[in-house]
């Protein structure tokens, strides 16, 4: 492995607390982060069942202010931010002119004229420059990383341990909503956001509180189950709720029409870096589509694994490996549109042998409503 | 922690040698990197097997890692255990999750490995290097 050293990597607030908890460390998009605390089977299925902590300070916010703001974030995202209402949230793509990911992020509307993005820890620097060299509206915009640590309470059990540590009535800001509010006497942003495929929360705060809000919230999910998660846990149950990672499922080579993000690309909302591609594609129809698969062996596949078809090689796994809560072997590629059918059957090589799998429909995994 | 008896690779390999048979596993720290163990592919009883030759892998939830065989030898026993309880090479790595049992080529072979103090150093040395 080439990892630089330790002491180059960037930390969060948080870096001495994961230490002393013995957490296993990771060089993360540059972030010497927590990949495991108790071991990552125990973490997925504490998320699943009760709840986890997971530190994602690494994760970048940009914000844009002014008058223009609106149209800096139309110019640049696939989704149409004009929907939004105060208070909401909303799951988008920074394109470039070709159609395909800068990155993929979340857009906040704070108010008509200030939009809080939170973008991918590795992208941040890269996604400020993109923004900043296509802002002729005159937009106010910040890189504004450094002034927030950002932790995700995740469960079943993680609204009612939250509320224990602030007045902000949790229950009605819905899915992809956010309030402003005290947390654990710290002001925080709520947001009801998450990359786990189950409900929870994610709270933006200044760095300088991080300590006492991780401990905080600790105490008050001892009695529920909550336990500290690392990015190991993190990466297992968004595959497992079938949620793109930019690298692996999405980037610069990838649009939203194959990537099964049509969702969040709207053409029709105005002028935006890609439109023009991303119409013509859509009338055109994808070469290739993102599909989940599960293996109908034992044996397990891992990103970059070739996937094949009557012995020819069709696509590369982008995400693999055991789904902890389903208690199968999972993964998502890229294959050709026309084996992208449910029940397909499919072969991925695992060293050198090759292995059945069968196409199935995405997420993998669906909370219970 | 690591075994008197054992002989230790540079890639977190034992051995233990009975006679003309070498009993053959990862170690504490081995399967610590690893993390939660979930799967272990083993080789046929009869293969034979170089020095430094892959002899099977080990799958964490994260990770793929590649076994490598010790000494030469052809393979007598394989754990079957592991293949329904592979979180045993977490529990016991040095003890009943054993991986394959060899029958040695050249006995030898085995004095070039570390010996227990001088593994016991160098895993202390990658600790080090981790904790900068």
């Amino acid at each position: 492995m080439t990892t630089p050293a330790t002491a180059e990597l960037r930390k969060t607030a948080l870096h001495s607390t994961h230490r002393r908890l013995g957490a296993k460390m990771v060089n993360f998009g540059g972030w010497d982060m927590p990949v495991e605390y108790s071991g990552i089977l125990a973490e997925h299925q504490a998320v699943r069942t009760k709840a986890g902590l997971f530190d994602v300070s690494h994760m970048g916010e940009i914000e844009v202010r002014g008058p223009g703001a609106l149209d800096l974030v139309q110019f640049v995202t696939c989704n149409d931010a004009a929907k939004l209402v105060i208070g909401q949230a909303q799951y988008s793509g920074l394109m470039t002119p070709a159609g395909t990911f800068v990155d993929d992020l979340l857009v906040h509307k704070i108010s008509d004229t200030h939009y809080f993005l939170c973008v991918n820890a590795g992208n941040q620097d890269k996604d400020y420059e993109h923004i900043l060299a296509h802002n002729r509206f005159g937009a106010e915009t910040e890189n504004a990383g450094a002034r927030y640590s950002q932790l995700a309470i995740q469960g079943p059990a993680a609204r009612g341990l939250l509320q224990r540590l602030t007045r902000v009535p949790l229950d009605p800001i819905r899915y992809y909503y956010f309030a402003f509010g005290a947390v654990s006497d710290v002001d925080c942003l709520i947001a009801r956001t998450g990359y786990t495929g189950e409900d929870g929360f994610e709270i933006y705060f200044p760095p300088e509180h991080s300590e006492k809000m991780w401990n905080d919230l600790i105490d008050a999910g001892q009695s529920v189950g909550l336990i500290p998660c690392g990015l190991g846990a993190r990466n297992t149950l968004r595959l497992e709720a079938g949620m793109c990672l930019y690298g692996h499922e999405i980037d610069d080579t990838t649009t939203p029409w194959e990537s099964g993000l049509g969702w969040i690309c709207k053409p029709e909302k105005c002028e935006f870096l890609g439109r023009g591609p991303l119409l013509a594609q859509k009338q055109k129809g994808v070469q290739r589509k993102l599909i989940g698969f599960e293996m109908l062996d034992r044996l397990i596949a891992r990103d970059g694994y070739s996937v094949s078809s009557g012995g020819r090689e069709v696509g590369r796994v982008t995400s693999g490996g055991p789904a902890p809560f389903l208690k199968k072997n999972i993964g998502m590629a890229y294959v050709p549109a026309n084996l992208t059918a449910v029940g397909t059957k499919i072969e991925i090589i695992v060293r050198g042998q090759s292995v059945a799998a069968r196409i199935v429909e995405l997420p993998f995994y669906k909370r219970p409503k | 922690m690591y075994p008197a008896d054992f002989r230790y690779t540079k890639e977190h390999e034992w051995i233990k040698v009975d006679g003309d048979t070498g009993t053959i596993g990862i170690t504490d720290y081995a399967q610590h990197e690893l993390g939660d163990v979930v799967f272990v592919e083993l080789p046929k009883v009869g293969t034979k097997l170089k020095a430094g030759q892959s002899l099977g892998t080990v799958e964490s939830v994260k990770a793929v890692s590649e076994i490598y065989c010790p000494v030469a030898g052809e393979v007598t026993e394989v754990n079957a255990m592991l293949a329904n309880a592979p979180e045993k090479l977490n529990q016991d790595p040095h003890g009943s999750a054993w991986l394959v049992k060899l029958k040695l080529a050249n006995k030898s072979e085995v004095q070039s490995l570390m010996d227990a103090a001088a593994y016991q150093s160098y895993v202390a040395e990658k600790d080090k290097e981790t904790s900068a």
